[in-house]
């Protein structure tokens, strides 16, 4: 096939692009997700041990 | 344990990525043959590559772990072939719009390259239920080492009969004579490449430290519950939290 002109081309390339970084935003979104419910654990097992210690 | 050098890795991935955007746009040439459509190439080479050197990875971290059942060994098995089926599927979407640029079809199932990829990707995607589909943590950890030592070895074995498979049309990018690729095409591909496997080796580590953070809390909770049980029974103050808590399966 001949090669495509640079306005068709370029939708295809933008869309690899954006397919790529949209996977890696979900990805890290994701992770900081859990991060976030990691530390609000953390947090209540300070309540805990604090309402232990009273 | 895991979060040492997360930071300077981070930082490294950016800077590589932010150039490898810049050498693609602005200092390789066009393609004569392909044209701009040939950009996608510096994205999708490097994901492939280093999707499967993640799989392989995740077998080797799995023999680590059946040579010394250390747990973290698993962990990092788990990790890594999580993270490069993630990649495998962006493999497959970037290689679908490429293929759909150039060649005027998302999928052509009689290219070698093609389908094997798709094979390695359907194999992995059986990692995960099979993983989970165990409930003891010692028995789930080490089928799942089997067969990520299995489906590690395969990948190269793969490649090398799609190697030399007689036809294909899919371009070769290394190979004995340097793919063809000029000089900067050549330097914005390695940078791609290097900025991918540092991505990857990012992603890897941060998400080691969010499940290690989330097994050390679990076993935390644990031992502070039964010490608080063993308090209440004794009908006096909860004693300090020793109790030995049992390994925990992945995902639970």
């Amino acid at each position: 096939m001949p090669a495509l002109p640079l306005d068709e081309a370029g939708k295809y390339v933008a869309a690899a692009y954006i397919v790529f970084l949209t996977l890696v935003v979900l990805y890290v979104a994701i992770m900081a997700m859990k991060v976030s419910r990691i530390e609000r654990e953390v947090e209540s097992l300070h309540e805990l041990l604090d309402e232990r210690g009273k | 344990m895991y979060s040492k050098g997360l930071r300077p890795l981070a930082a490294a991935s950016v800077v590589f990525m932010a150039a490898s955007l810049s050498l693609v746009f602005f200092y390789a040439p066009l393609d004569a043959d392909q044209g701009f459509i040939q950009k996608i190439f510096y994205l999708h080479v490097p994901l492939a590559i280093v999707a499967l050197l993640g799989f392989i990875a995740g077998g080797v971290m799995a023999i680590k772990y059946l040579r010394t059942r250390d747990p973290s060994w698993d962990m990092r098995s788990y990790v890594a072939i999580h993270l490069s089926l993630v990649l495998a599927v962006g493999v497959l979407i970037t290689g679908s719009i490429w293929a759909k640029g150039s060649w005027g079809h998302w999928w052509v199932w009689d290219e070698p390259t093609l389908v094997s990829f798709l094979i390695i990707f359907l194999l992995y995607c059986c990692y995960q239920p099979l993983r989970f589909s165990i409930e003891d943590p010692e028995r789930q950890a080490r089928y799942a080492a089997v067969f990520a030592i299995t489906a590690g070895a395969f990948v190269p074995v793969n490649f090398i009969a799609v190697r030399l498979a007689q036809a294909f049309s899919h371009p070769r990018v290394l190979s004995t004579t340097g793919g063809n690729m000029p000089g900067e095409m050549r330097l914005t591909f390695y940078v791609s490449l290097i900025a991918m496997g540092l991505l990857f080796v990012t992603l890897w580590k941060f998400e080691l430290v969010s499940k290690h953070a989330k097994f050390e809390l679990k076993r935390l909770r644990r031992r502070l519950e039964l010490s608080l049980e063993e308090g209440t029974s004794r009908g006096g103050a909860p004693s300090p939290p020793t109790a030995t808590v049992p390994a925990q399966p992945i995902g639970s």
